[in-house]
C-alpha cells in the first residue's frame, strides 16, 4: 500500500465510515451550545457580581455601615468575594465534576451541569473584568452625575456603564475565547462535545492524526471567527468614540 | 437679615479623612443672590467645604441646611436637593459619550420629566446664551477647554438650580480661555444667581463677590465684603496670603 492510499484510507475511516463527520458535527453543536448558554449565564451573573463589588468599593469601602442596606451590601460583597476566590482558585474540570457527581447526583443531567458550571466559572472572570472597567472610569464622571441629582443606579446606567463597556470589550471577548476552549473537558461528565467525539473516533479507528488535527482546526476556526467579530465590534465602537 | 433670605446655612461643619482633620468647624450663611467667594492656600480645605455643601463629601459632623432642610439628615433624599444645586468642576467632567446637547438634556428629561422638545429648546436657549449654539451636536472631545467649561456651566443651569457651586472653574484652562468662562460667571451673578465660588481669581472676587471667605487650615479665618476684605485685611495669615497672590 503506498503512502497516498494509506492517507485516503485514514481519511475515510475518520470521516466517512459510520457517518463520523456527522458525529463531529453534532459534537461541534454540543460545544457551541454549552459555550453560548454558559456565556449568557456568565454575563448576567458576572455583571450582578460586579455591581455588588463596585457598589461596595465606591460607597462603603473603608467606611462604617450606617443604614441597614449597608449591612446587606457588606454581606453580599463578602459572598461575592468568596465566590470569586473559590471559582478562580480551582480547576474548571473539578467544578464541573462536583456539579455533575454531587449537585446533580440523582438526575445526572450532564448538559445542565455543564451549562451551570461553565457559566458560573465564567461569571467569576466576567465579574472582575466588568468591575475593573467600572473602576477605570474617572471619578469625576460619577461626581458630575450625582451632582446633577442622578441616584447611584441611574449614574451607573446612563454614565458609567456605557463608558466602561468600551474599555472592557477586548477583555470580555477574550474571556469567551477562553470559554470555548475550556468546554473541551465536557467529556468528563458524559457529554459528547467536539473533543470527546474526536477522541472517540481516534480510539475506534486507531487513527490519531486526522481526528485530533480536525478537532484542533475546528476550535481554531471558531476562535478566529470570534476574534474577527470582536475586532469589528471594537472598531465600530472606536469610530463612534469621542 | 431675615431668615427667609438664607439659602444655605452651614453649622459647625467638620470633615476628616481618616485621621486627617480637614474642616474644623465651619459656620457660614449664604443668602439668596449672594456670591460667596472662597479663597485660601492649597490644601486648606476649600474644595472639601464646597463638596460638603451638596454632600459629595459626607460631613463627619455638623449640619448643612439648604432651603431650610437639614440635608445631612439620613432620612432625606439627597438626590432631590442636589437637583437644585448645580456644580461646576475644575476638570469639567462633561460626559464624553454624549453630544453637548445630550449632556444638557439628560438631567432635565430623566429627572425633571421634561419632554425632549422642552429640554432641547431650553438647552439651545442656554447654549445660545454662552455663544455655543453651533456646537450642540459636537462631542466634548471636539471642544476647547473654555468651551467645555461653558458647556459644563449651562449643563448645571439646565436643571434650573437655586445655587451654583464652582470649584476652581478656571484653574485647568489655558490663560487665554479664562476670560470667556469668567464672563459667563459674571453674567450669571448679574442675573441674580446665588453662587459659591472657590477660585484664585482675585479680580473676579473683587468684582462680583458679595462675601469673601478666607479658609486656612480648615477654619474660616476672615470673612467680609470685598472692599473691606481686600483693603483692610485683619488677620496676619490673610495679609500674608494676599501679599502672595495679589
Ligand atoms: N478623598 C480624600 N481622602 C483623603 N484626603 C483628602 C481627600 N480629599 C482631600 N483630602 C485632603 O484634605 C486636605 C484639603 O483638601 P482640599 O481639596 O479641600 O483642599 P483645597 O483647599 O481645595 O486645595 P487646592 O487649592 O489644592 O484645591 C488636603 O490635605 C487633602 O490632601
Ligand atoms: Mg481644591
Amino acid at each position: 500500500m503506498d503512502f497516498f492510499e494509506s492517507i485516503a484510507q485514514s481519511f475515510t475511516k475518520t470521516f466517512i465510515t459510520d457517518d463520523r463527520w456527522l458525529q463531529l458535527l453534532s459534537g461541534l453543536g454540543v460545544t457551541v451550545l454549552i459555550t453560548l448558554v454558559a456565556a449568557a449565564i456568565g454575563i448576567v451573573l458576572g455583571f450582578l457580581i460586579a455591581m455588588v463589588r463596585s457598589t461596595y468599593d465606591m460607597q462603603l469601602q473603608g467606611r462604617k455601615c450606617m443604614k441597614p442596606s449597608d449591612y446587606v451590601l457588606k454581606v453580599l460583597n463578602f459572598i461575592c468575594n468568596f465566590y470569586i476566590t473559590v471559582i478562580r482558585g480551582t480547576p474548571v474540570v473539578i467544578q464541573l465534576m462536583i456539579m455533575y457527581f454531587i449537585v446533580f447526583a440523582s438526575s445526572r443531567e450532564g448538559i445542565v451541569a455543564a451549562f451551570l458550571s461553565f457559566g458560573m466559572n465564567s461569571a467569576a472572570y466576567v465579574a472582575e473584568i466588568v468591575r475593573s472597567g467600572i473602576m477605570s472610569i474617572d471619578k469625576g464622571q460619577f461626581e458630575a452625575s450625582r451632582s446633577i441629582g442622578f441616584n447611584y443606579r441611574d449614574t451607573m446606567l446612563y454614565i458609567i456603564i456605557p463608558q466602561a463597556f468600551k474599555n472592557i470589550l477586548p477583555a470580555l471577548g477574550n474571556e469567551f475565547i477562553v470559554l470555548v476552549k475550556e468546554t473541551s473537558v465536557a467529556g468528563y461528565v458524559a457529554l459528547q462535545d467536539l473533543t470527546y467525539v474526536g477522541n472517540m473516533i481516534r480510539s475506534r479507528t486507531y487513527e490519531a492524526f486526522f481526528p485530533l488535527i480536525t478537532v484542533a482546526l475546528i476550535y481554531l476556526i471558531i476562535v478566529l471567527i470570534l476574534s474577527f467579530l470582536l475586532k469589528k465590534l471594537e472598531r465600530r465602537l472606536r469610530n463612534s468614540d469621542h | 437679615m431675615t431668615t427667609d433670605n438664607v439659602l444655605i446655612k452651614v453649622d459647625n461643619l467638620c470633615k476628616s479623612f481618616g485621621d486627617t482633620e480637614v474642616l474644623k468647624g465651619i459656620n457660614a450663611e449664604i443668602d439668596k443672590g449672594d456670591v460667596m467667594v472662597v479663597i485660601g492656600a492649597s490644601g486648606s480645605g476649600k474644595s472639601t467645604f464646597l463638596r460638603c455643601l451638596n454632600l459629595l463629601e459626607e460631613p463627619t459632623s455638623g449640619s448643612i441646611y439648604f432651603e431650610g432642610v437639614d440635608i445631612t439628615d439620613f432620612s432625606i433624599d439627597i438626590n432631590i436637593h442636589r437637583q437644585k444645586m448645580g456644580m461646576v468642576f475644575q476638570q469639567f467632567n462633561l460626559f464624553p459619550h454624549m453630544t453637548v446637547l445630550r449632556n444638557l438634556t439628560l438631567g432635565p428629561m430623566k429627572l425633571l420629566k421634561q419632554t425632549k422638545e422642552e429640554a432641547e429648546a431650553n438647552a439651545m436657549r442656554l447654549l445660545d446664551r454662552v455663544g455655543l449654539a453651533d456646537r450642540a451636536n459636537a462631542y466634548p472631545s471636539q471642544l476647547s477647554g473654555g468651551q467645555k467649561q461653558r458647556i459644563a456651566i449651562v449643563r448645571a443651569l439646565a436643571m434650573n438650580p437655586d445655587v451654583m457651586l464652582f470649584d476652581e472653574p478656571t484653574s485647568a484652562l489655558d490663560p487665554e480661555m479664562v476670560g470667556e468662562v469668567l464672563e459667563v460667571m459674571k453674567q450669571l451673578a448679574r442675573d441674580g444667581m446665588t453662587m459659591v465660588v472657590v477660585t484664585h481669581e482675585m479680580g473676579f472676587a473683587r468684582e462680583v463677590g458679595t462675601d469673601i471667605v478666607f479658609v486656612d487650615e480648615g477654619v474660616i479665618v476672615e470673612q467680609g465684603p470685598p472692599s473691606e476684605f481686600f483693603e483692610n485685611p485683619k488677620s496676619p495669615r490673610l495679609r500674608e496670603f494676599l501679599s502672595k497672590v495679589l
